[in-house]
């Protein structure tokens, strides 16, 4: 008996539990929402680097020069993509959480469609921003 | 008397029931206000990026971008370690492991936090 889940204990009858992740076959929307975890934990680690950048500034041309320098090295380029990807895609499915908590959208079929919705503008609006910047 | 009360009012401030919906709705009003916020950064992204010393400072110590950028910070601070506490609750299982990560999660976004603000206070009336 595991003392760290008393729930164990506590079950005296034979009901059944619900599905746990391991055993639950992964679908777009469950996908969508360990997704929506994923970016948050990402932007959080990301803010860190903004107040590098930030700080930097504030430190002047020298200091600011040499974090320059370090952001534009192709690696964290690609790193400063993904970050931009996960803010839209967290914008948007924020959005979408948002919407449901206020009661709407909530059968099937409109939680695909905004599925593809939130995916769809995430990834377009990293292309287009960073067409721009590139 | 007392035993006409309605159970929920007894239990209110003991346990879960004082502040159970508070962290709920901090979350999300932290995340409506991020909405116009993330537009700004973006904006601010486009201009920021490859940008040099001069260029960026001179772009942030405007009043109004100033301000974007703390209003953005603060939230944006506030709103991670609201979603990064429910992380750890679900996830670490080891009460102890659980709090020092806590402990360490709502520092780092103090501290972050408020260097940031600083820097931004900095620029803005360094010019």
């Amino acid at each position: 008996m595991n003392p760290q889940f008393p729930e164990r204990i506590m079950q005296t009858d034979s009901r059944p539990l619900s599905p746990h992740l391991q055993i639950y076959k992964l679908q777009w929307t469950s996908a969508l929402s360990i997704l929506h975890r994923i970016t948050g934990l990402v932007l959080s680690a990301g803010m860190l680097v903004v107040t590098v950048w930030l700080v930097a500034l504030a430190g002047g041309a020298e200091s600011f020069e040499h974090t320059r320098a370090v952001l534009a090295h192709p690696v964290i380029i690609v790193l400063l993509i993904g970050w931009t990807l996960a803010l839209f895609y967290h914008l948007f499915n924020g959005i979408r959480h948002l919407i449901w908590d206020a009661g709407m959208m909530m059968d099937i079929p409109s939680a695909r469609r905004s599925a593809w919705v939130v995916v769809g503008l995430a990834i377009v609006l990293t292309i287009l921003v960073w067409g721009v910047l590139l | 008397m007392s035993q006409f009360r309605n159970p929920l009012h007894k239990a209110h401030h003991y346990g879960a029931a004082g502040s159970g919906v508070e962290h709920w709705w901090s979350q999300r009003f932290s995340a409506i206000l991020l909405i116009p916020l993330v537009l700004w950064l973006v904006w601010a992204f486009t201009v920021l990026v490859g940008a040099d010393h001069a260029t960026a400072t001179a772009w942030l110590a405007k009043p109004w971008n100033a301000g974007m950028a703390i209003l953005f910070v603060v939230a944006a601070f506030y709103h991670g370690r609201l979603g990064v506490q429910v992380v750890i609750e679900d996830y670490i299982h080891h009460r102890l492991a659980e709090i020092g990560l806590q402990v360490l999660v709502s520092i780092v976004a103090l501290a972050a936090g408020l260097a940031s603000v600083l820097a931004i206070l900095m620029i803005a009336f360094r010019g």
